[in-house]
């Protein structure tokens, strides 16, 4: 090892004390800026969640339809125009909405997300079934619901039966993991159930999936239907993703809050580690004063108060990350998982990294204007 | 004749301005001749710590010259005067400055290494300089577990591991008991001798006056003696210089 790198080691661990101080505000940044990051792929593929489990070439929303959550309707008539279409094997209709669920004997109401489509067709099935089958929903007033709303919507699981919207439900299929981002559950039913949930009259509908015959031109197919359909828009599944999280993560503020969280740690754990670096470097001031009186360079003595600084940033991030890992498998199965992706842990080093390295900036500035005759006068 | 290593001409500083302005160096010239120790000495205030200081190039003079080793040290930038202590200056300071989180055989191996000495070769060397200064068995200890003495060793070592032409040390037996003193001034001592190095002493303490070659009073800035030692005239180490 470099004697100077045995160096900066030693100075780190000289002071026992003080460097735990620095490592737990270095994990405490590290990983408040790790939540930070996983909240927002996390919240960013939950808003998501029902558009990554749609097979479809297609979605053809309302104009200016925001998100999935978007409720606005078009007339049920324009499926019949796109099947019309050259190239067009499939249109499925969707049926979306809010309404009320609650107890039969007048327990409390909770709000939910309603999301029906034809169990026979290939529409927005539920999926991870793990009580009963998405096919049962077409029998009369079944639904499916997440067991992990079990407590929300006061019931206790297969067979249980509620109101929504005045109509009498009966629970035939349980999923696992279907989390909704909001505070409302989701509730899959037959498309025209859910029209009767949703007080919809049985021409409308909320979007269409469209699917091109395989060996289709998609680029045809979607030039001629926005072609001859006015007041909708036909987006990919990849632009309808890329739309909704953007609204939902820009245009709530909930993306400001999560990047303000980002930046917050970065701040602390910059000014921690700064601290602590000016710290440690003033302590040894007269060492590195009699380093440079005989004759070292002032680049020699950088590198070892570089080194100081990846040490803090390579000891924090293996502790930080033991931290974020337990974090993220705690949180797998909550309504907002944190999520934290290859690149995004790449980018968590470079950052980290580049962190420690600005924070030695106060260090060097202070060691480069070292008097080396202040070794004469002590 | 010895070879001079160290020129320093007509050289003056001066801190503040107006009214508070104080010249802590006055018109001084000297040289340092290799095989020679030479004994600085003063009152305190006297100007010793910044002659020493111009005289290590860490202080450019406000006038005059200096040349160490051939090497003018005239209106040099940091890095420059950094480089001409680390080509031919080795350093011994009263408060040691050793690393406290170095052993004594790193701390004279990091002399070497801010040269870009090979680590193993550097590691070899420092051993063998710590035998040197009779602290075989201390390459381990770090600065805490040694006593004054053996530090001020420690700092003897690496001074001298890089082969500098010339010494500066800076009251180096002050805080040291006699017998510890006494051996630090044998070491410097023999370093002249042996090593052909010019050994320059700042001390206030009498008990080093016996291993001077030579001595050089200064006060107020101004040198106010510079003779040859009864041991020089004894042994003959000395040669007349202008």
């Amino acid at each position: 090892m470099p004697l100077s790198l045995t160096l900066a080691l030693r100075n780190l661990f000289h002071d026992r004390l003080r460097f735990i101080a620095t490592l737990i505000g270095i994990v405490f940044s590290v990983v408040l800026v790790l939540v930070q990051m996983g909240l927002y792929s996390g919240f960013g593929r939950m808003v998501t969640t029902m558009i990554d489990h749609a097979p479809t070439d297609f979605w053809i929303v309302s104009r200016g339809t925001n998100s999935m959550e978007d409720i606005s309707q078009f007339d049920n008539d324009i499926r019949d125009k796109v099947l019309a279409i050259d190239g067009v094997a499939e249109a499925v209709p969707l049926v979306i909405g809010f309404s009320d669920w609650h107890l039969p004997e007048g327990g409390e109401r909770t709000p939910v997300f309603i999301v029906g489509s034809n169990p026979e067709t290939r529409g927005l099935q539920p999926w991870n079934v793990v009580e009963g089958a998405a096919k049962d929903l077409s029998t009369p007033g079944t639904v499916a619901v997440d067991r992990s709303y079990y407590g929300r919507l006061g019931i206790s699981g297969m067979g249980s039966t509620a109101e929504i919207n005045r109509h009498k439900v009966k629970v035939a299929a349980v999923t696992d993991g279907i989390r909704s981002f909001t505070t409302m559950p989701y509730v899959f039913s037959d498309l025209d159930a859910a029209r009767t949930y949703l007080d919809l009259p049985s021409n409308k509908i909320s979007q269409l999936l469209v699917r091109v015959k395989p060996g289709g031109d998609l680029n045809r197919v979607r030039r001629d239907i926005r072609s001859k359909l006015a007041n909708v828009e036909v987006l990919t599944p990849r632009e309808f993703r890329q739309r909704s999280r953007s609204f939902w993560l820009f245009s709530t503020g909930a993306g400001a809050a999560l990047f303000a969280g980002v930046l917050l740690g970065v701040i602390v754990g910059t000014a921690i580690l700064a601290q602590t670096l000016y710290a440690n470097t003033k302590e040894h001031l007269p060492e590195f004063a009699a380093l440079r009186a005989i004759g070292c360079s002032n680049r020699y003595i950088l590198r070892v108060i570089r080194y100081q600084a990846l040490l803090n940033a390579v000891i924090g991030l293996c502790l930080a990350g033991a931290i974020g890992a337990a974090v993220i498998y705690l949180t797998a199965k909550s309504a907002l998982p944190i999520i934290i992706t290859p690149l995004q842990a790449a980018g968590l080093v470079v950052l980290i990294v580049a962190m420690c390295m600005v924070s030695a900036i106060v260090a060097i500035a202070r060691v480069v204007r070292i008097d080396p005759v202040m070794v004469l006068t002590r | 004749m010895s070879k001079t290593l160290l020129e320093a001409k007509n050289i003056t500083k001066t801190f503040g301005r107006g009214h508070v302005q104080v010249r802590a160096v006055d018109g001084v010239s000297l040289s340092l001749a290799g095989g020679e120790l030479t004994l600085l000495m003063g009152p305190s205030g006297s100007g010793k710590t910044t002659l020493l200081s111009i005289l290590g190039c860490m202080l450019t003079p406000g006038k005059g010259t200096l040349s160490v080793c051939g090497n003018s040290a005239e209106k040099a930038r940091p890095e420059r005067l950094a480089e001409i202590r680390r080509s031919h200056i080795g350093f011994i300071f009263q408060s040691y400055h050793l690393f406290p989180t170095l052993t004594a055989a790193e701390n004279v191996q990091l002399a070497l290494d801010i040269r870009g000495q090979n680590s193993r070769l550097a590691a070899e060397k420092s051993q063998k300089l710590l035998e040197k200064v009779g602290l075989t068995r201390k390459g381990a200890a770090f600065p805490r577990e040694m006593s004054g003495g053996e530090q001020q060793r420690v700092a003897i070592a690496r001074a001298i591991v890089a082969d500098p032409s010339i010494i500066l040390a800076d009251e180096p037996t002050a805080a040291l008991d006699a017998n510890n003193g006494r051996a630090i001034m044998d070491i410097l001592s023999e370093l002249a001798r042996h090593r052909n190095s010019a050994v320059l002493v700042v001390s206030h303490d009498s008990r080093v006056m016996p291993f001077a070659d030579r001595i050089i009073y200064i006060e107020d800035g101004v040198l106010k003696g510079d003779e040859p030692t009864a041991r020089t005239q004894r042994t003959g180490t000395r040669q007349r210089r202008n």
